[in-house]
């Protein structure tokens, strides 16, 4: 994707239970109930992987893996969660830190108000519960890129739970049989990001970069309800759409880290009691040396901070200042249409397939296009449909453009779908089009019609004509299709077309012929 | 006045000895006591009472910690706790008079064992009557880069410099990184 925003952190991830049972997701059964260990927040230092494991009970036949995940999400704002500095991608390194991200002494932490909204937002969508009242706590641990020593983090009482995540999941080999499946939520929590550090192997030595330390993250902890990599893609895949919808995130992950999780959790196999760790250079799991206790947070409650107090239309105080109070019902009401919501609408107004609607919301920008393409042309929705999936986005897809670069716009081929729509060029003529206009050399649809001579043969008395002449000079082909070879009308009407250098439509032409034939 | 040197730090690495499913430490409100009871405590002194606190627990059965301590507190620290508080905090204990001057804080922090704490509400926060101030989304600071980095002993063009990656547990099995005053 060409959009450059904000990073999406790498899940961290807990598998309960080992022995792979389910090759693909279309033959196992239902999942076992799933037993998480004990320890919660578990997610590592320097946001590797975590896969932790129960130990297996003798005896058990069949297995089956179970996945829960922990994905942090940057949240969009133009401030940190605690303090006053820019959130943005690129910038000079320690351009965009401010004494309390520095840790300096002296500083306290500032709760930013939109990151709050976006937590609340992000748990209304998920369908959690919002607790009136969430506590921040300290989670300490050592590491050069976390200048304070601790993260603040909502350890004890986050700001929204119990919730649930649909997605869908293709259970057949066609793409239609789509059934879907739901996870739970099991808490959002609003947590701080750490700095960024570049390690000089070489000099023994490693660079920090404070610029992303401090920003706002939504930690979403998703119970262990999944049975496989796929579907643990899956419903990541649907809640990057939700954050997008709601603008509380970019979400923008690179695919190739989907992949490569995906592919690590499906090469489960056998997997014992002990912690293991993702090794990027060695490019698999190996054994964490974990001496149990060793490795403890020490989580206190943050004692610079309240505690933090959600209202909604009932309980908000009279006569309080509507900056320093968030209205949960209010939030609630602006919430923006969500993805699941949008792919129902989409089928039933223009009667696409759900496999369609789902595919226009994958890519960004994508939905917006067609929808105004579909206001400006008189052409059928699902020729709209139609031509937006297959040619454009193939073209799209081909030269590895975004929307927002496409070089043809929505007008231009709403252009050419009314000219299609009436009849006055051909699908083939069309397509050739709309190559023309992928050259964006600035020449609207019209003009190209014109200047390659596309128009389809209006004139139904020099196609009679044309035909008969071919029917005439071919006789041997007319004497094949008499004797019941069905493939001879196709080579008639291909003589027919070139005769008409490519100005005909096939179907008309057809019709004529047959008509002659049988008279 | 380094970080490692502030109370709420010491507290925290002295909870580390809390067993792993209450991993915080919780004051008990404090019914009204006499005046002398309510000397405001020193640094040293509230680290103290937090260890004690934990150490408390950690009498209870947390494996791993076989303190000698029993329940009223004799205030003996083994050596096993007192390794495993410096690998958390990363504060060196260095000597047997520091770890004498801990027993010596434990023991004062015993006091608090006085007071009866039966039925009363724990309290998360001093600050549970304050209102939490939520601030707008403005850009409001940052562009301080050549302020911050003097603070740096090392820096490479405009980033800060740290040993490498984390610190790690061979290193510590092997001697502590940080000088004996």
């Amino acid at each position: 994707m060409a959009a450059p925003m904000l990073r999406w952190c790498c899940p961290g991830r807990r598998f309960a239970f080992a022995r792979v049972g389910c090759g693909s997701c279309h033959r196992r059964g239902p999942p076992t109930g799933s037993t998480s260990n004990g320890k919660r927040g578990q997610s590592t230092v320097a946001q590797q992987p975590h896969i932790t494991a129960q130990k297996p009970r003798k005896g058990e036949r069949e297995w089956a893996a179970v996945v829960g995940l922990e994905i942090h999400a940057q949240i969009a704002s133009n401030s940190k969660l605690f303090s006053g500095s820019q959130v943005h991608f690129a910038a000079p390194p320690n351009s965009l830190v401010s004494f309390f991200d520095a840790s300096l002494p002296g500083t306290l932490p500032v709760l930013n108000r939109r990151c709050v909204e976006a937590a609340v937002m992000t748990g209304l969508a998920l369908d959690c519960h919002i607790n009136r009242k969430s506590l921040f706590d300290r989670k300490h641990y050592f590491y050069a890129d976390l200048p304070a020593g601790y993260q603040i983090t909502q350890q004890r009482l986050p700001i929204a739970v119990n919730g649930s995540l649909a997605y869908s999941v293709s259970v057949g080999r066609k793409p239609s049989q789509m059934v879907t499946r739901t996870v739970r939520v099991k808490q959002i929590q609003l947590e701080q990001d750490s700095g960024k550090s570049l390690h000089d192997d070489l000099r023994s030595q490693t660079l920090i970069d404070l610029n992303r330390a401090g920003i706002g993250l939504l930690e979403v902890v998703l119970e262990p309800d999944m049975s496989c990599g796929e579907e643990a893609a899956t419903a990541v895949r649907e809640l990057q759409l939700i954050l997008q919808a709601l603008g509380t995130s970019q979400a923008n992950m690179a695919d190739y880290e989907i992949q490569r999780q995906i592919n690590e959790l499906e090469n489960g196999g056998e997997i014992l009691n002990e912690t293991r760790s993702f090794d990027y250079k060695l490019g698999c799991t190996v054994p964490m040396r974990d001496k149990e206790g060793k490795q403890d947070y020490r989580f206190m409650p943050e004692p610079n901070l309240p505690p933090l107090l959600l209202y909604d239309s009932g309980s908000l105080p009279p006569g309080a200042d509507p900056q320093q109070v968030i209205d949960i019902d209010r939030l609630r009401e602006r919430l923006p249409e969500l993805p699941r919501v949008t792919r129902e609408r989409l089928v039933r107004q223009y009667g696409m397939l759900p496999e369609h609607s789902c595919a226009l919301l994958n890519e960004v920008g994508l939905l917006e296009f067609f929808q105004s393409v579909i206001k400006e042309t008189r052409a059928e929705p699902k020729k709209v449909t139609s031509w937006v999936l297959n040619t454009f986005l193939g073209f799209l897809k081909q030269q590895n453009l975004a929307v927002s670069e496409s070089p043809v716009t929505p007008s231009a081929l709403a252009e050419l779908l009314d000219l299609l729509d009436r009849k006055a060029i051909s699908s083939s003529a069309a397509k050739q089009v709309f190559e023309e206009l992928w050259r964006n050399e600035g020449k609207t649809p019209a003009q190209i019609v014109a200047e390659k001579k596309l128009e389809l043969l209006q004139d139904l008395e020099a196609l009679e004509q044309l035909c008969r002449s071919t029917l005439e000079a071919h006789p041997h082909v007319v004497m094949d299709l008499k004797r019941g070879n069905p493939r001879a009308i196709n080579k008639l009407i291909g003589l027919v077309r070139k005769a008409t250098l490519g100005r005909a439509d096939p179907t008309a032409i057809k019709e004529v012929l047959e008509r002659q034939l049988s008279s | 006045m380094s970080v490692q040197a502030s109370p709420t730090l010491f507290m925290a690495s002295a909870s580390a000895a809390v067993a792993a499913l209450s991993d915080v430490i919780t004051f008990k409100r404090v019914a009204r006591l006499g005046e002398d009871a309510l000397r405001r405590p020193t640094g040293s002194e509230m680290w103290a009472r937090a260890v004690h606190l934990c150490l408390r627990a950690a009498a209870r059965g947390r494996r791993g910690f076989t303190s000698k301590a029993d329940p009223q507190g004799s205030g003996r620290v083994t050596g096993e706790l007192i390794q495993h508080l410096e690998r958390l905090s990363l504060v060196d204990f260095g000597s047997q008079e520091a770890v004498a001057r801990l027993e010596k804080a434990i023991a004062f922090a015993d006091r608090l064992r006085a007071v009866n704490t039966d039925g009363v509400e724990p309290m998360e926060s001093v600050l549970e009557d304050r209102c939490l101030y939520l601030r707008s989304d403005n850009v409001v600071e940052g562009n301080c880069a050549e302020e911050l980095l003097q603070n740096s002993h090392r820096v490479v063009e405009e980033y800060f410099v740290a040993p490498p990656g984390n610190i790690s547990w061979s290193k510590l099995d092997e001697k502590q990184p940080f000088p004996h005053h």
